[in-house]
């Protein structure tokens, strides 16, 4: 009796973790797809409803289609310039005479990955102290690296601003000390979402960085010395290697909601910083065209998710 | 003074005063803030000598072997390899490599990587590196396992692979920091003879560190017995157990029996030693010891005879007792003998036959016998 019961017990204890990733990933995510699989309706909501009871689910089925997953394939048809006939007539034609939303998904996935880059140029050195500083101080610099999650993250991105705009402390400090003659225009362009994100997202690279080189065995530094092995190319025989799991961890913790960022851009970006998050928004907001705005989420979901699987896998194998 | 025996006699470069050291520590003192881990210590060793620094946990061994590797500076004295002073020079560029106490194998690459990688950093053409890892890999017996990764080996592997790692240089000088603290027994003292083997083989100069005396022993040639960043006695195993020089080393190497007193008279070597009430030891070899001095009577337990029976009148060194307790180890038997005195003196007595007619047991009348060379007056 009360085996059975304990057995229960741990079955209800697993499921937890599967019944909150079913209630806060995996209905919505459901949701966000039917919405993709819709027609755009000039009402409220802005799409044709859909399920409401299990009779009218069959009843509808038959009015779910493809059709906006249709037109983001004529938008990337059209950025690359094949397959014309593919997209005739309708918008399907406009979406392949003017792809944007591919030029945004490019431009947002080459931001996080220079981002990403840079995010791992900034955090590398600062992980690699952390980890080498004496124990004691180790508890105070993580607090640190963990202080600015305190404030808020929209108020730290407005204090870029004051920083970054031509007249912000940035610019006067460099006029002040007589590097520049002229303010630098940083605000409104790339580089500003370059420095927000890489700003906001440092401690994301900083934590998985320094949790890998924490564990890192001074002793096989010292071996690669002993063996002939100058400092600095012992770091990239010994030390890299084995901080790659943290490096990976890093680069996704940051590469992955860079991509569909949307704050940053919007604040620091100027007109022509392209981020898919972006798009995103005045499709759903301005132009209130929630089906196909569900479909650009699901295909950024999918861009997100094949590369962490496959990752993974190829990880599991190395493992072996 | 009759002579010690020594496993290698021929090789005693330390008695020749024509030889000059290979390496040599040279009032070296390393500090770790306050903390003094070595202490003006000065120590010369030989060209192809398998040398053992022999010492207590935290006496400062490793210290003193990572100064030799570079990975500390002596924060007073100096180092000499091979008549170099090495002070400034970093560990890549010493000629000498160091088998770590924990191994340190790289657990990303493969046990041919692992050993190659020394002579990767050299520049050696690729095919020489091959064929050096196929003989070190020979060397250790690890054929079979060269494409595996440090993880999926057992612990005496895993220390071949770092022992073959830190020959595969050819170092000029090797330094080993406990090599076999984390093998069992069996599997330690077959591998204290492949390493003396090795060493004579190869023909280099090793330096070992341990805190097991056996060990010490079995392989070295000479031993240095540290205490507290302090060299107490360097010396062949031989002279460490029968001729320490001071109640540390007397009391650090083996077991021993000591009587405290005073030389109460000397005839030529022979010195009669006063303790306890009115009694006396006949001591041979009493050194230096003059009448008056403060000395310990020491002697190894092996060196005591007990017996059931009073030995004839005029043998030197009687004492009788009782037998307090009894441990019997197979190969031999140690008796704890209480005297009359009070004082508890340990006997090793060997079972040279299975079957003994008039066996000693427990709260039995003994008598306990040596001869007055048996034991060293120690005046430290
Ligand atoms: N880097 C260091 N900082 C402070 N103290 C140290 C350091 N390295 C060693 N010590 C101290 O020096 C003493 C000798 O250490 P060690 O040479 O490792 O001893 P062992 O003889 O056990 O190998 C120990 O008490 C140790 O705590
Ligand atoms: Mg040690």
């Amino acid at each position: 009796m009360r085996r059975i019961f304990s057995a229960i017990a741990s079955r209800v204890v697993i499921a937890v973790p599967y019944a909150w990733l079913l209630f806060f990933f995996l209905i919505p995510f459901v949701i966000v797809f039917k919405i993709s699989l819709s027609d755009l309706a000039i009402s409220m909501p802005p799409y044709t409803p859909a399920l409401e009871g299990l009779r009218d689910f069959f009843a509808r089925l038959s009015e779910f289609d493809l059709e906006n997953y249709h037109l983001l394939m004529c938008d990337l048809l059209g950025y690359i310039g094949v397959g014309a006939d593919l997209c005739r007539g309708g918008f399907s034609t406009d979406f392949f005479e003017r792809p944007y939303l591919s030029v945004a998904y490019i431009s947002s996935l080459k931001i996080a990955a220079v981002s990403t880059f840079l995010t791992l140029l900034v955090g590398y050195p600062v992980a690699y102290a952390m980890a080498r500083a004496p124990q004691s101080m180790r508890p105070t610099l993580l607090m640190l690296v963990i202080l600015p999650f305190w404030t808020s993250f929209l108020i730290r991105v407005y204090a870029w601003i004051g920083i970054l705009k031509p007249e912000g402390l940035l610019n006067q400090l460099l006029l002040n000390i007589g590097l520049i003659s002229e303010p630098l225009v940083i605000m409104n362009t790339n580089t500003a979402v370059y420095i927000g994100i890489v700003y906001s997202y440092l401690p994301f690279m900083v934590l998985p960085l320094y949790s890998a080189l924490e564990k890192l065995d001074h002793s096989l530094i010292e071996a690669a010395q002993d063996l002939g092995c100058r400092p600095l190319s012992a770091f990239w025989k010994i030390t890299f290697p084995l901080s790659l799991p943290g490096v990976v961890a890093g680069c996704l913790l940051v590469f992955i909601p860079a991509v569909g960022e949307f704050v940053i851009p919007d604040l620091l970006g100027g007109s022509r910083t392209l981020m898919i998050g972006k798009t995103l928004w005045s499709e759903f907001f301005n132009n209130r065209d929630w089906p196909l705005s569900s479909a650009v989420a699901i295909v950024l979901l999918l861009i997100l998710v094949v590369p962490i699987v496959l990752f993974q896998r190829a990880q599991a194998r190395a493992q072996e | 003074m009759k002579s010690l025996g020594s496993i290698r006699k021929s090789f005693a470069p330390w008695n020749d005063p024509a030889a000059t050291p290979y390496i040599r520590f040279e009032n070296v003192t390393k500090k770790f803030g306050d903390f003094v881990a070595v202490n003006d210590l000065s120590l010369d060793i030989y060209e192809r000598e398998f040398f053992a620094l022999l010492g207590a946990s935290g006496c400062g061994k490793t210290t003193l072997l990572r100064m030799l590797a570079g990975f500390e500076e002596p924060s007073a004295g100096q180092i000499f390899l091979d008549g170099q002073n090495l002070s400034g020079i970093p560990p890549y560029r010493r000629p000498v490599n160091m088998m770590f106490q924990s191994y340190a194998l790289f657990p990303h690459m493969t046990v041919e990587a692992n050993i190659g990688f020394g002579l990767k950093q050299d520049r050696m053409p690729r095919d020489q590196i091959a064929a050096r890892v196929a003989e070190m890999l020979k060397l250790v017996k690890l054929e079979q396992f060269a494409k595996r990764k440090p993880h999926q080996l057992s612990g005496g592997q895993r220390q071949r692979v770092a022992l073959a790692r830190s020959l595969a240089k050819r170092p000029k000088v090797l330094l080993l920091d406990e090599p076999l603290g984390a093998l069992d027994k069996k599997l330690r003292e077959e591998t204290q003879f492949e390493l003396t083997d090795l060493q004579q083989e190869l023909g280099l100069t090793f330096l070992v560190v341990t805190h097991d005396q056996e060990e010490a022993m079995t392989m070295a040639d000479r031993i240095a017995i540290l205490d507290k960043g302090k060299v107490m006695q360097v010396a062949t195993p031989a002279e460490t157990y029968e001729a320490p020089v001071s109640r540390f080393v007397a009391e650090f190497v083996g077991s021993v029996n000591l009587f405290d007193g005073s030389v109460s008279a000397r005839e030529g070597s022979v010195a009669s030693i006063a303790y306890g009430d009115g009694l006396t030891i006949a001591a041979d070899n009493a050194g230096d010891a003059a009448v008056g001095d403060q000395v310990a009577f020491a002697i190894r337990p092996e060196k005591v005879r007990v017996a059931s029976r009073k030995p004839e009148a005029g043998a030197d060194n009687v004492m009788s007792g009782e037998v307090w307790d009894i441990a019997y180890l197979g190969d031999m038997t140690i008796y704890h003998v209480k005297l009359d005195d009070g004082r508890v003196i340990k006997s090793a007595m060997l079972n040279s036959s299975r079957l003994v007619d008039d066996p000693l047991t427990w709260d039995d009348r003994a008598w306990i016998t040596f001869a007055p060379d048996a034991g060293v007056v120690l005046t430290r």
